[in-house]
């Protein structure tokens, strides 16, 4: 379904976010070319992921791979069917079952060179307010300490599209690209060093509150 | 096409030559740091010029479009700069569907409707909505930026299209179209010839407390400028006659560095430097659209007034 995924970008997403946002991306430049990489963003609206992957270009679409929770994107038939051949997801069950390796698959896309996109905090939440990072993220760094992990903070999309509404209204949206970042030898400094990149980045937009 | 209105763009394009002569000329024998930001603002020039003079080239409707989409991403940047509140999300929605509506009365040449639109109905409807969501802190405040928004970027600017809408036979030297690009193209020069006036000969500063790059030298050199190619371009593109070129050109050199300085004054509010950054060199297009916000309207009622 790659054809599918780069025309649907091509024709309908990218027009969409040209029109409706219009994103100010900073430090682009940090963006990894060839994976395998993990970016990591807050999470404010559904268009963040279609924001995200739309700043890879078309060759490059269908090795950057969303991971998504498993028991939401594949609810039903029809969602399930767009999320794994349109978006290219990776679904991850959010309440594994005992005994399974909930990892497994998104550590063998790491090692065949995907790019993964990851909200750490789990899910959208409030718009525009950064919740808690889960420590999800930290697991999947300690079983691949050398791949490096993107900050990207975004502001605007939770505006635009917040959680528990259909309707776009259309607002410019920033998008804040971080230093890289590894595995630093234990979970609770990794996870500080993530969060404490997210709180740079915020500050330096220096954005106030909505509320 | 008037054959006037082809020597004018030409005029135009001769002049973007020379400006990026200048610039490539000044980066050979002086070179300095602002070089690059010069660089960058004369290759936007040449976008903003090129897509104006296709609009204008092609057909009415297609620079109606042009001014339409202008209003949207002003309008839609004013939104992302002003704080609002996590209520008005879809009031907003309705606050951008002023644009096509407003534009439709524009090609339609529904004069009466068009003038009244905005300041009237949406003034009226706009705080209906928000009385609905039914959120009551910051309502005043809310509905006053949301309104001034709407004026601004929106009613203001669409002046600039009605011209357009206006008889070709009431301005037979060039058409309506020559009366947009006489309003358009003045009201672009006064910026630069503001800019490099002040550059040059700019010391005393007007208003310091808002803007502090104007400065007196600046501002009479431009307007002067400006009220002089007013006066000799007039006869080409326009029905003024008379004192009206130099009165014309008064109104769209003061009244662009009014315009000017005032969305200046709300990005000091704001405590921003600029609107946005969607043309490299420039800004945001708040930025550049700030003294047509002005010159539109008031140029469109002079001549509206005097001569149809």
């Amino acid at each position: 379904m790659r054809w599918l995924q780069a025309a649907f970008f091509l024709l309908l997403v990218r027009p969409f976010l040209a029109l409706v946002l219009g994103v100010n991306l900073r430090h682009a430049e940090r963006l990894p070319l060839t994976g395998p990489a993990i970016l990591a963003a807050n999470h404010n609206s559904h268009l963040d992921t279609l924001l995200l992957m739309s700043l890879f270009p078309l060759a490059q679409l269908y090795r950057v791979r969303p991971v998504a929770a498993a028991d939401y994107f594949l609810r039903n038939r029809f969602i399930a069917w767009f999320a794994l051949n349109v978006m290219h997801i990776l679904p991850l069950a959010r309440r594994p079952k005992p005994g399974e390796p909930p990892l497994a698959h998104i550590e063998a896309a790491l090692n065949a060179g995907d790019i993964l996109i990851l909200f750490p905090e789990g899910s959208r939440g409030e718009p525009e307010k950064r919740s808690e990072l889960k420590s999800g993220i930290a697991h999947l760094m300690e079983h691949a300490p050398s791949v490096p992990v993107v900050p990207v903070y975004l502001h605007g999309l939770g505006k635009a599209l917040p959680k528990g509404d259909w309707l776009p209204v259309p607002f410019f949206a920033d998008g804040w690209v971080g230093e890289p970042l590894t595995w630093q030898g234990e979970r609770a400094s990794t996870m500080q060093a993530l969060e404490a990149r997210f709180a740079e980045l915020e500050r330096q937009g220096g954005y106030a509150a909505w509320e | 096409m008037p054959p006037n209105l082809q020597y004018a763009l030409y005029g135009i394009l001769a002049l973007l030559v020379l400006g990026t002569l200048i610039i490539g000329l000044k980066h050979v024998f002086k070179p300095g740091p602002g070089d690059r930001e010069l660089w960058l603002r004369m290759r936007s020039w040449w976008v903003m010029a090129g897509l104006f003079i296709l609009a204008i080239a092609v057909n009415r409707q297609l620079s109606i479009v042009f001014f339409a989409l202008m209003s949207f991403l002003a309008l839609k940047e004013y939104f992302s700069i002003i704080p609002t509140r996590r209520a008005d999300r879809r009031v907003l929605f309705w606050a951008y569907l002023a644009i096509p509506v407003q534009y439709f009365w524009v090609s339609e040449a529904w004069f009466g409707m068009f003038i009244i639109f905005i300041p009237v109905y949406l003034f009226l409807f706009i705080p209906l909505k928000m009385v609905i969501v039914g959120e009551t802190q910051g309502f005043l405040k809310a509905a006053g930026t949301l309104h001034w928004g709407l004026m601004t970027t929106v009613f203001s600017l669409s002046h600039a299209a009605f011209l357009l809408a206006l008889p070709d036979s009431g301005s037979p030297a060039a058409g309506s179209a020559g009366l947009l690009l006489f309003l358009v193209f003045l009201t672009q020069f006064n910026d630069v010839m503001q800019f490099v006036w002040g550059k040059l000969a700019g010391r005393r500063k007007v208003i310091p407390k808002v803007s502090p790059g104007k400065t007196v030298a600046g501002f009479v050199g431009g307007v002067a400028t400006t009220t002089l190619v007013a006066w000799l371009a007039a006869p080409y593109l326009t029905p003024l006659v008379g004192w009206q070129p130099i009165a014309a050109g008064l109104i769209i050199g003061i009244g662009g560095f009014v315009g000017d300085v005032t969305i200046s004054a709300i990005k000091r509010d704001l405590g921003i430097k600029d609107s946005g950054t969607l043309i490299p060199g420039h800004g945001g297009i708040l930025d550049r659209v700030d003294s047509l916000t002005y010159t539109a309207p008031l140029f469109f009622h002079f001549v509206y007034y005097l001569h149809y």
